[in-house]
């Protein structure tokens, strides 16, 4: 039943993936993109790391896609007017993926496989993960409020009109 | 019946990988600089899940913590990204990659 339920996720994350790289319209990208992050999240289910599942919804699939679309509407982007590469150039595109990937599996396939240890429910429960991240990596999560303060004056400050 | 159990690990190297590969060919493929900033965001993705799957199978939280500090960034990259696009788009009415060749100079 796992396996399955992991196979037709994954099935279902790599086809939305290849339509977010070859759809025409930059909004079914968006949507494309959105089921390619809920397949993901599903993934997250399996591995019972539920808190990441539902962040990765509610961040990329909530506020993330939002943006996109905002920004799409907002340039009015929803037509099909974009310039295209030349065929040759996205045949070398394609042709560069695949070797990438040919390249990644063939290397990663020889690996050995890790000393499995024995499976804890608790791992990715917000009890434990709130634990280490408030502990261990304390530092870090302030650091990374300090970054997003400094994205979000970035953005008003590339987001306003020149004053000329 | 918990998912590392009946699957091996590779099963999520071998899914990352094609998420990750075509992440970078969509960056290859396209002039949109849109959809370039979404190929990013999948490739940002097929790491998450390869970082998440070996944190489950190593019974180490560390993992997944570092995958919610990834997304942070991702979070922040993106803000700072659509905004540079939409002065772009302004400058240029446009939003094609191969008009910022002119930053070559």
């Amino acid at each position: 039943m796992t396996q399955y339920l992991f196979v037709i996720l994954g099935i279902l994350a790599v086809l939305s993936a290849l339509m977010v790289v070859f759809t025409k319209n930059p909004v079914h990208s968006v949507l494309y993109l959105v089921l390619t992050f809920f397949a993901i999240a599903g993934e997250y289910i399996l591995l019972n790391a539920q808190f990441l599942a539902i962040v990765n919804i509610i961040v990329y699939a909530g506020a993330i896609m939002v943006l996109f679309l905002f920004v799409i509407m907002l340039l009015n982007l929803n037509k099909e007017t974009e310039p295209h590469k030349n065929q040759w150039l996205k045949f070398a595109a394609v042709a560069a993926g695949g070797c990438l990937l040919i390249v990644l599996v063939g290397t990663l396939k020889g690996a050995d496989a890790i000393t499995q240890s024995p499976f804890n429910n608790n791992t990715g429960l917000i009890e434990n993960l709130g634990k280490v991240l408030f502990s261990q990596f304390l530092l870090p999560f302030e650091v990374s409020s300090i970054l997003f303060l400094a994205a979000m004056v970035g953005a008003v400050m590339l987001g306003k009109k020149e004053i000329k | 019946m918990s998912a590392i159990n009946v699957i091996p690990i590779h099963w999520y190297i071998i899914l990352s990988s094609i998420l990750f590969s075509i992440g970078v060919t969509g960056v290859l493929f396209r002039r949109n600089a849109i959809i370039i900033f979404m190929s990013i965001e999948l490739m940002l993705n097929a790491v998450n899940l390869l970082l998440v799957a070996f944190s489950a199978y190593h019974n180490d939280a560390a993992g997944q913590v570092f995958v919610f500090f990834t997304m942070a960034v991702a979070a922040a990259e993106i803000a700072v990204g659509l905004a540079i696009l939409v002065v772009m788009y302004r400058n240029t009415k446009s939003t094609d990659i191969d008009i910022l060749n002119r930053l070559k100079g």
